[in-house]
């Protein structure tokens, strides 16, 4: 490729990347794998090695962060009830770790240094040992400063013993990523500098006389002033956009579609898994219904949907179909419509199906700031709601209803907004994927298969508010940040309440280490069984936590940006004096 | 179905309760946490990590008699969520000389959820005779997305000046940007030999259209209309200057 073509790439051309698998390796190792085959190590014992990597997915030649030189990391395939050893080489200059994303593992071997251990030294090994207890579809990534955005993340699958609940006849991992020529550094700096920087889909004046023609000029003008009051943006989707970002599928940008075969009648298992830093991405297959079977790793009631939104490192695994001799697209769509991952679902190599248009960008709903459809959006309803919100120190009653309370503690410079109420919402697919016309998978549809894994009630309550400031790109718990907060304490073998409220107008996609969060519904009755649960704006969300765990653990947003922003808390189980008799068989 | 599933996975396979195995405890996992810093050393992980940026908000050509006039305005901070230290500039050269310089070095202190307390000093070195003040004022985002900057000063024998600016970005596409700029200045005591009078000053109101060709960088045509007040205009009249003013602008915006 000549300079002259380089310098002259165009965005179209940086956000869908270059034709074919990215060009990784170095000149000893020749152009590097074919994406299309990612490389599969099977376990029980693995030797990874990190190391940087030339990389090139959009033209410019860039250094990934790579495990035995690939990017995405190699699928390690482990069996249930296995002991499983991974040495894990650190060759980069700097330290680095590696997180079992959704596995249950001792809490010296969860991989966040500054808690579980101390990371993993330039030039060294360590050991991580485990058992696989579970079964399912998992991912692995670093938990060590932006090396998580620049490559090192790779999926896991776990196979059940006694064979799969839900058959098929052949099963492809895929996993989403966003991936960015710039330094991290330089994003999370730019991001402190002007944290609207990547939104490109910002309303103009234009868009206030054609909303004006529309809707009418009272309506614009209320409208507009509600949100100048508010001083928020409905437009604010996802801090980082395809401005920055070019999106994977197993590694391969758009252009290159990564292309997946099946032949006609099969039932192929599709895991999905959203290894992206920043992103949400809602996904279909144009022509093909899904049937969702498993959330996070965990089997659940079939549920067949046209489309599921997955939040950064959520995992879904489907089924689907395809009973024609045709090709069809998987196409992921950013949240903020700013970009798409894209591959083929195809009977041989080399066909491809239409790739649809981009859905158009959503704008943020009344109800994504805490507010009822059909609210008055005056002035004075905002004041009302500004007012309502702040100074009460009471702890929120556990119901629903009810003037909604905020802890003292986000009466802080540090948060930019609070809702005057929260609603579970859990039927509601979230912005962009309302009333589109197709059939939205919503945690309401999940259902664990098994149950809970702890039958008590719990026995107490914590309730935390998702929280930030937009413009000064500051992200909490509370209104607190990680440096300003304690660490969470659970008590050894009791069972306990999680309440997330969303005080921010962004999603979240909440993440406890060691532990699984159980999604409960409205009325309290179990749903599903998550390790990562995405809260919407204006959202409340519970679920419950059984803390068998001893240990110290990590509790994050998993947007990475937010996570080093300060939307990160340690928890810490210990034996309490109140610590209950209760064990697992 | 919907029941009957959980039920055959039940009888089949046994219940989450069963199946769920807690992790073994650690075996070398310090029990407590370390202190803060040397956590978000080992973490690379720091919420109170410190940035800096440098806003090059105008460097600007009028068009002025006898001639065109460079005037500046910029600002640069460095520090946390909370605490900043924050310089300002902003001046104008005309006729190779300069008329006026105003810098001033602040430390910004994060007050509430969308105002900044800012507290320091201020330097004029204009061609009259330079004046040193002590510097306190607001910064922040008003409703309705205007950035104000409001600042009381006061000096030796006195002295006290006051400064209000604001400006709001309209955009027209997501790179064409318009954005209409208001500065007032006043003066408790008269300054005649830097053509200060006391009272209100001088207004200034100026709309400029700006392309972003990245966000960092910006070129921009506009217009500013200023005007003088009171005794200050009575000055700037006696020494053949007029006291009301339009100027074409064009100038280049860029931060890093």
């Amino acid at each position: 490729m000549s300079t002259l073509f380089n310098a002259r790439l165009s965005r179209r051309h940086f956000v869908q990347g270059l034709a074919g698998s990215a060009l990784l390796g170095s000149a000893t190792r020749g152009p590097a794998q074919n994406a299309a085959a990612p490389s599969v190590l099977i376990g029980p014992n693995f030797d990874l090695s990190i190391d940087t990597l030339p990389a090139n997915f959009t033209g410019n030649a860039r250094r990934a962060t790579a495990v035995n030189g690939q990017v995405p990391a190699p699928l390690l395939r482990m069996r249930q009830g296995d002991t499983i050893t991974v040495r894990v080489t650190n060759r980069l200059p700097r330290p680095t770790s590696i997180h079992w994303h959704g596995m249950i593992v001792p809490a010296d071997m969860d991989g966040v240094p500054g808690i579980s251990f101390p990371g993993i030294a330039p030039g060294s090994t360590f050991t991580y040992r485990f058992k696989a207890n579970q079964y399912g579809t998992y991912w692995y990534h670093a938990h060590s400063r932006f090396q998580e955005q620049v490559g090192l993340y790779g999926p896991i699958v776990i196979e059940r013993r006694g064979g799969e609940r839900h058959a098929s006849d052949r099963e492809h991992v895929i996993l989403l990523s966003d991936w960015t020529d710039l330094d991290p550094e330089h994003i999370y700096t730019t991001l402190k500098r002007q944290s609207d920087y990547y939104n490109f889909g910002k309303r103009t004046v234009g868009d206030f006389f054609a909303d004006a023609r529309r809707n009418g000029w009272r309506e614009t003008i209320a409208d507009r002033r509600m949100w100048g009051e508010m001083r928020m943006n409905p437009t604010d989707l996802l801090d980082v956009s395809g401005y920055a970002y070019t999106y994977l599928m197993n590694g391969v940008t758009p252009t290159g579609n990564w292309t997946a075969t099946f032949n006609r009648g099969e039932r192929v298992r599709l895991r999905i898994i959203n290894g992206s830093s920043m992103s949400f991405f809602d996904v279909r297959i144009p022509g093909l219904k899904m049937t969702v079977v498993a959330a996070d790793g965990q089997d659940v009631e079939p549920v067949t949907v046209d489309e599921f939104r997955i939040g950064a490192a959520e995992v879904y695994d489907v089924i689907v179909e395809p009973s024609d001799d045709r090709a069809y697209t998987i196409f992921a769509q950013a949240m903020d419509r700013s970009g798409y991952a894209r591959g083929t679902l195809a009977p041989r190599a080399g066909m491809s199906a239409e790739v649809p248009a981009m859905d158009p960008r959503p704008l943020l709903a009344m109800s994504d700031m805490g507010m009822a459809h059909g609210q008055d959006m005056s002035s004075s309803d905002m004041s009302q709601m500004d007012h309502a919100a702040m100074g009460h120190t009471m702890p929120m009653p556990s119901s629903s209803g009810g003037a909604l309370k905020h802890p003292a503690t986000e009466s802080s410079r540090n948060v930019d907004m609070q809702v005057a109420q929260a609603t579970p919402r859990l039927n509601d697919a979230g912005v962009g994927l309302r009333d589109n016309g197709r059939r939205v998978l919503t945690y309401a549809d999940l259902h664990t298969i098994g149950g809970p894994i702890d039958s008590r009630e719990p026995g107490r309550e914590i309730e935390l508010h998702l929280t930030g400031h937009m413009q000064r790109f500051i992200w909490s718990f509370n209104g607190q940040k990680f440096s300003e907060a304690e660490p969470l304490r659970f008590m050894h073998g009791e069972r306990l309440r999680v309440v997330l409220i969303n005080d921010s107008m962004m999603n979240h996609p909440i993440h406890l280490h060691g532990m699984w969060s159980e999604l409960e519904d409205e009325s309290g009755a179990f749903l599903v069984r998550k390790h990562t649960v995405t809260v919407q704006p204006a959202q409340r969300v519970a679920y419950q936590v059984t803390a068998d765990a001893m240990g110290r653990w990590a509790y994050h947003c998993h947007l990475l940006y937010h996570m080093e922003a300060g939307m990160f808390r340690e928890v810490v189980v210990a034996h309490g004096e109140q610590s209950s008799e209760h064990h697992h068989s | 179905m919907s029941t009957l599933i959980p039920l055959i996975a039940l009888l089949a396979q046994g219940t989450s309760e069963q199946e769920h195995v807690p992790p073994d405890p650690p075996t070398a996992q310090d029990d407590h946490s370390m202190p803060y810093k040397e956590m978000a050393r080992m973490m690379e992980m720091d919420d109170r990590s410190t940035f800096g940026k440098v806003m090059l908000d105008r460097l600007e050509w009028r068009d002025a008699d006898g001639g065109s006039a460079f005037e500046w305005n910029a600002d640069a901070w460095y520090g946390n969520d909370y605490d900043k230290l924050w310089l300002k500039t902003e001046g104008k050269r005309h006729a190779g000389e300069t008329e006026s310089a105003r810098t001033e070095l602040l430390w910004n202190h994060t007050l509430t959820r969308w105002w900044n307390l800012q507290s320091g000093v201020r330097h004029d070195s204009p061609s009259g005779a330079s004046r040193n003040w002590a510097a306190l004022g607001v910064q922040g985002l008003a409703p309705g997305f205007i950035d104000v900057e409001a600042t009381m000063y006061v000096a030796d024998q006195g002295r006290a000046a006051a400064r209000i600016a604001a400006e709001r970005d309209f955009l027209l596409t997501q790179r064409l940007i318009l954005q209409p700029e208001l500065e007032l200045n006043a003066y408790a005591h008269d300054d005649p030999v830097n053509q200060i009078g006391s009272g209100l000053s001088d207004l200034e109101l100026g709309l400029r259209l700006r392309y972003e060709p990245r966000r960092e960088f910006a070129t921009y045509l506009g217009l500013a209309w200023t005007r003088h007040f009171g005794t200050t205009a009575s000055l700037l009249r006696s020494g053949g200057d007029d006291s009301q003013q339009w100027q074409a602008v064009a100038g280049l915006r860029m931060w890093f």
